[in-house]
């Protein structure tokens, strides 16, 4: 295994792929996870205030979660006419995918921020809007790193399938290994992509307990 | 005017009835579906549910079932292909292990779900672990169990449409044979079906859950079944 390991990354041009791969997956996965987060937490707060639209929102959030990916990666060109293959199509797609799962989490997280809190911070003086990034969105934070995390880890693996449709990625690896009879790019694909998820998940983890230091102030925290 | 490329295929009815139509292709889909969230609920529910019995070994369940989600399908059924031959086994394969973690993580959190002095007051009632696991535990964890089903059935839909791609059936078939002769219409028609059998599936199992939860924990935990996707 060593040995083909070796011979494969002898060839510089093996060596472009992966490493051309690897970038393209980080971009594809990470965009995506930003601009989902930025999106869902004015659709988590509108469900959390108004109770009206919370169904409806959160119904639709579900139904845009079963569109497979595949198909979505496809339909996406077609309805807005960029480029069959141009990688815009899965940043769309996931981006969409990620802000439908993320609008519960951000309710929810900001529903567990205890009304006393919010109460206090009001009669401190923080104005609603204030209040709300100083205090509700870091006190939510725990709960939605939990959904950040998932949402990470599959954005990582969705990204692969773009291989199919010719977005680069690791994917790219399966695909190339596929139709060459190759194991070795293959496994080289699916390590890199679990490495690549878990240093976003080590990463999320690690921005969490950054930004919420009176988690570990308070003995085992909540 | 894609709708309009989307009715075109649609009307002729060739691509509804032939031997790898519409209609044959989704039965082909639903059997592959349901049969790997079959396998993988017969492997990780019992250990799912009696890791959160004894309570040991929860943290490791959470480690193995993140990290298999990590795993991409793609990579393993052409991997599975690779090493097996093309066939309908490596491919399932590579479903099954998709849907395990989410199996594995409903039974588990369903059963860590259940209050402490529920368990107790089984227990001080002389039952047996087994009994307890079986008339207390699960059907208290039931909701969350489903939770974990449906989603990893919605997962195995979708993604069972990439397996096509190392010549697995179903509606990916139809999907990609689109996607390589640019018609769209076909694409689209494809795509609409996997969702479809989504929206279908996911509501008989949420149906399906509703039943088989006991009436005290449904009305005592109505939230409880929201999937955790």
């Amino acid at each position: 295994m060593i040995d083909e390991l070796t011979h494969y990354f002898s060839s510089p041009s093996n060596r472009e792929v992966v490493l051309e791969s690897l970038g393209q997956h980080i971009y594809l996965a990470l965009v995506p996870l930003v601009l989902g987060a930025l999106l869902a937490v004015p659709a988590g707060r509108f469900a959390q205030r108004v109770p009206k639209v919370r169904g409806v929102l959160l119904g639709s959030a579900n139904i845009l979660y079963t569109i497979p990916s595949l198909a979505l990666f496809v339909i996406i060109p077609a309805l807005i006419g960029t480029g069959a293959t141009a990688s815009i199509n899965v940043v769309i797609a996931l981006t969409i995918y990620n802000a439908a799962l993320l609008a519960r989490p951000v309710m929810e997280g900001l529903n567990s921020v205890p009304e006393h809190i919010v109460t206090a911070a009001t009669a401190l003086g923080y104005r609603p809007r204030r209040r709300f990034f100083a205090v509700e969105v870091p006190l939510a934070l725990p709960v939605l790193s939990t959904s950040l995390r998932v949402a990470s880890v599959s954005n990582v693996s969705l990204v692969s399938v773009g291989a199919l449709i010719g977005i680069g990625g690791l994917g790219r690896l399966f695909t190339d290994g596929f139709q060459r009879d190759y194991l070795t790019p293959i496994l080289i694909g699916v390590v890199l992509t679990l490495l690549l998820a878990m240093a976003g998940d080590l990463l999320i983890v690690a921005l969490r307990r950054l930004c919420t230091p009176w988690q570990r102030a308070t003995a085992g925290g909540r | 005017m894609i709708i309009t490329e989307l009715l075109a295929w649609l009307s002729d009815s060739d691509n509804w009835f032939s031997s790898t139509g519409l209609l044959v292709q989704t039965l082909w889909h639903l059997y592959y579906c349901v049969l790997s969230v079959l396998v993988a609920s017969i492997i990780a529910m019992p250990i799912g549910l009696w890791i959160g019995h004894t309570g040991r070994g929860g943290a490791s369940v959470v480690v193995l079932s993140n990290s298999m989600r990590a795993l991409p399908t793609l990579g393993l059924v052409t991997l599975f292909v690779l090493l097996a031959g093309i066939g309908e086994l490596p491919t399932l394969a590579g479903l099954v292990i998709l849907a395990i973690p989410a199996v594995l993580s409903g039974a588990y959190a369903g059963v860590q779900s259940v209050p402490k002095d529920v368990r107790d007051a089984a227990k001080g009632m002389g039952m047996t672990p087994l009994q307890q696991l079986w008339q207390v535990e699960l059907p208290n964890a039931a909701p969350l169990l489903f939770g974990g089903v449906r989603t990893a059935m919605l997962q195995v839909v979708a993604t069972a449409s990439v397996a096509a791609y190392v010549g697995l059936g179903g509606l990916g078939s139809i999907l990609l044979e689109g996607i390589k002769t640019y018609s769209y219409g076909q694409t689209l028609a494809a795509a609409l079906f996997i969702a479809l059998l989504a929206v279908l599936l996911d509501t008989l199992l949420s149906r399906l859950s509703r039943i088989l939860t006991p009436r005290g924990i449904r009305v005592g935990r109505p939230a409880a079944a929201a999937s955790d996707a």
